[in-house]
């Protein structure tokens, strides 16, 4: 049935929205987590878990999200399993934000210089202590600004899951512009409901970034 | 009695509501040496850069042979091509060889060929003693040789007057010297220049006349020998004996 | 585990995915090549330019960095007929990713500009040049220098974020690989085998760039005696 676009697709939109930012804060919180362990990995000075960690990261870093985002909906075809589509767009985009946190979270923990390390290991500070009490609240501060301004490409990268069906704010669009054949006004909604949660958090990651600078 | 090269006449300029130049007037002669000395914050830079045109005046008239220093673009270029300006932090182009570094705007300010663009700046360069840096760059030299490359950059424009913006603040004291001796060559080789320094063995022994800026105006001006030896005015005296002291 | 693998199915198709890939490198190739054409005309604009102009350029900038890729094709598919344009989905989505490269080139460009000390500008101008001559043969090096890795990072992502144009049928590799998929029905072999060529390109484009980085910036070959690849 062709309808007029009116207020219930708005509404409709603004469901799929809740679904996006759902999407989004479950990627930032799983792809944070393991981004921060492939961190660790990655600046390690074991061989084998640098490694991991390089070759984890150079590979996603060098895979489309959408790409990540089919395997993981129909990889786990090969045991006859059929994930749910949450589930599978949520794991797609925790793998590949993790390792754009950990190239983040490492460039960060370098920048801090190399005698704090060797000053926190003078007062026989284990490694995992030199990290929590001497290297991670310098990093925080460096990392702060590209981790805000990564979050916003985290909220886009939600978009290509809609590609697999789940029904974010790019997929309810494209529901409503079928229905309506309207799809100039309805993209122009979907382009300001993302630009409205994004908007906000790239001016907090300028100003924070502005703020460091004149302190430094 | 021949035009000055180099006249400012009633020159004015504020940052807001701070005036750095009040109504400060200067004639510099053809071939004259003039330094400029005075307390960071005094306008001596300021007075400087408004005689190239960097910095715009509110009030008052430059002329630079024969320019006037006005605020079209053009006009401007006309007028630097007369003037050369050393900066105290050097400014070379560091992605530029030391001889495209020289050639740079000969060849594109005054259309020169390369090959003859290459041989003002094999000369400008014999001439501060650094021929056999031509191909290097930038960062693989020192200090004090960055700084005579960058006086043989402004040389290459045949300019008809040098200015000297604190040219050998930024270099270790064991470096002064080098760039010292090319601007004293340079002084005795006719060269018009206006020097604002620090040092005050040069503004003695090479400057013609020394000219000591205070609160954003010529304060006080004459002969080096006059200048020094016999201050009139109590500040001249106070900075004097403090810049001594250092 | 029941499920038998079954690549020589997809691989007797890879023909189309070579054509695929081609069309993705193409689209990327003229998308960065305009998108950093953009990206310096409005980084020029913003530093060099009036001030309404720069106030248009950083909309444009804003509105970009802030929706979607997938949104911005969709857009001009739907939105370019309606002023009256035709072209084809290819032609839309080059449009669209490099509109979207511009923007974030732009970006990339200007600060690139302005961490050039304003004291080399003021050389320049000293040395009787113009705005534009200081530009070209005194900020444009070393601006590029710094700024080459993060430029090189876009280059790449733009290349991997062409998967997206698909969703209007561009004919390029995803699209290429969910035609195969739909007559194949082996979606794991045919992704698989996409997500590799992906990232052969996108090594590819990498190392292109690491060289290119080599050549461009000559000066750290001699200065520093060990050189580091360029990292992007």
């Amino acid at each position: 049935m062709i309808h007029q676009f009116g207020i219930h697709d708005i509404l409709y939109l603004l469901s799929g929205a809740g679904w996006t930012l759902i999407l989004s804060a479950v990627t930032m919180i799983g792809g944070g987590m393991i981004g921060f362990c492939v961190a660790l990995m990655r600046i390690s000075s074991s061989h084998v878990l640098h490694g991991i960690a390089v070759v984890y990261i150079e590979l996603i870093q060098s895979t489309p999200v959408l790409m990540v985002v089919f395997l993981v909906y129909f990889g786990p075809g090969i045991f006859g399993i059929e994930l749910p589509k949450f589930p599978a767009a949520a794991l797609a985009l925790v793998v590949y934000s993790s390792a754009f946190f950990a190239e983040i979270w490492r460039g960060a923990i370098q920048s801090v210089p190399r005698p704090q390390w060797e000053a926190s290991s003078a007062l026989a500070l284990t490694w995992l202590q030199q990290l929590r009490y001497v290297i991670l609240p310098q990093a925080v501060r460096v990392s702060l600004p590209p981790t805000v301004g990564f979050m916003v490409q985290v909220v886009k990268n939600t978009s290509v899951t809609s590609i697999v069906g789940f029904v974010d704010v790019s997929r309810a669009g494209q529901l409503i512009s079928n229905a309506t054949f309207q799809p100039f006004r309805v993209y122009l909604w979907v382009a300001a409901i993302y630009f409205v949660i994004c908007y906000p958090m790239s001016v907090i990651s300028r100003r924070i970034e502005r703020k460091f600078n004149v302190r430094r | 009695m021949s035009m000055p090269v180099v006249s400012l006449k009633g020159i004015t300029k504020s940052y807001g509501t701070i005036q750095v130049l009040r109504d400060v007037s200067l004639d510099v002669e053809a071939g004259e040496v003039v330094a400029v000395i005075g307390r960071s914050g005094s306008g001596k830079s300021t007075m400087l850069r408004c005689i190239n045109g960097l910095e715009s005046i509110q009030g008052g008239t430059i002329t630079v042979a024969g320019h006037v220093v006005t605020q079209t673009a053009k006009q401007l270029r006309e007028l630097r091509r007369e003037v050369g300006m050393v900066f105290q932090s050097f400014n070379l182009f560091p992605h530029l060889t030391v001889e495209q570094n020289i050639s740079l705007a000969p060849r594109i300010a005054k259309k020169m060929a390369a090959e003859q663009a290459r041989g003002i700046a094999c000369r400008v360069l014999e001439q501060v003693g650094l021929s056999e840096k031509i191909d290097a760059y930038p960062q693989q030299l020192s200090g004090g040789q960055q700084q005579r490359v960058a006086i043989a950059r402004s040389l290459a424009m045949e300019p008809k007057v040098m200015l000297f913006d604190e040219v050998t603040s930024a270099l270790d004291p064991e470096l002064t010297g080098e760039v010292l001796k090319v601007m004293e060559q340079l002084a005795e080789r006719g060269m018009t220049m206006v020097v604002v320094t620090h040092e005050m063995g040069f503004a003695r022994h090479v400057a013609d006349n020394v000219v000591f800026m205070h609160k954003g105006t010529v304060w006080e001006q004459g002969t080096a020998e006059v200048f020094f030896d016999s201050p009139r005015t109590p500040e001249l005296q106070q900075f004097l004996r403090s810049s001594k002291v250092k | 585990m029941s499920y038998r693998f079954q690549f020589d199915v997809v691989l007797a198709q890879s023909d189309r995915f070579i054509e695929g890939a081609a069309l993705t490198l193409q689209l990327s190739g003229e998308a960065i090549v305009f998108g950093t054409v953009i990206g310096i005309l409005g980084a020029l604009a913003r530093t060099e330019g009036p001030r309404w102009l720069d106030w248009i350029v950083g909309a444009y900038v804003e509105v970009i960095r802030n929706t979607p890729l997938l949104v911005q094709v969709f857009l001009l598919f739907f939105g370019l007929p309606a002023v009256g344009v035709k072209f084809t989905a290819t032609e839309a989505a080059l449009f669209a990713l490099t509109v979207n490269l511009g923007a974030y080139a732009t970006e990339i460009i200007r600060a690139g500009i302005e961490a050039i000390p304003h004291t080399q500008f003021e050389a320049g101008l000293s040395l009787s040049l113009t705005r534009l001559q200081i530009f070209r043969h005194i900020i444009f090096m070393p601006a590029l220098e710094i700024i080459y890795p993060a430029l090189g990072a876009q280059f790449t992502l733009t290349l991997l974020a062409s998967s997206i144009v698909s969703v209007v049928a561009a004919n390029e590799l995803t699209t290429v690989a969910q035609i195969i998929e739909g007559e194949t029905f082996r979606s794991i072999e045919v992704y698989t085998i996409t997500t590799l060529l992906y990232i052969a390109m996108a090594l590819g484009l990498r190392s292109i760039l690491a060289l290119l980085g080599l050549v461009l910036f000559r000066r750290r070959r001699v200065v520093q005696p060990q050189v580091r690849m360029s990292g992007i």
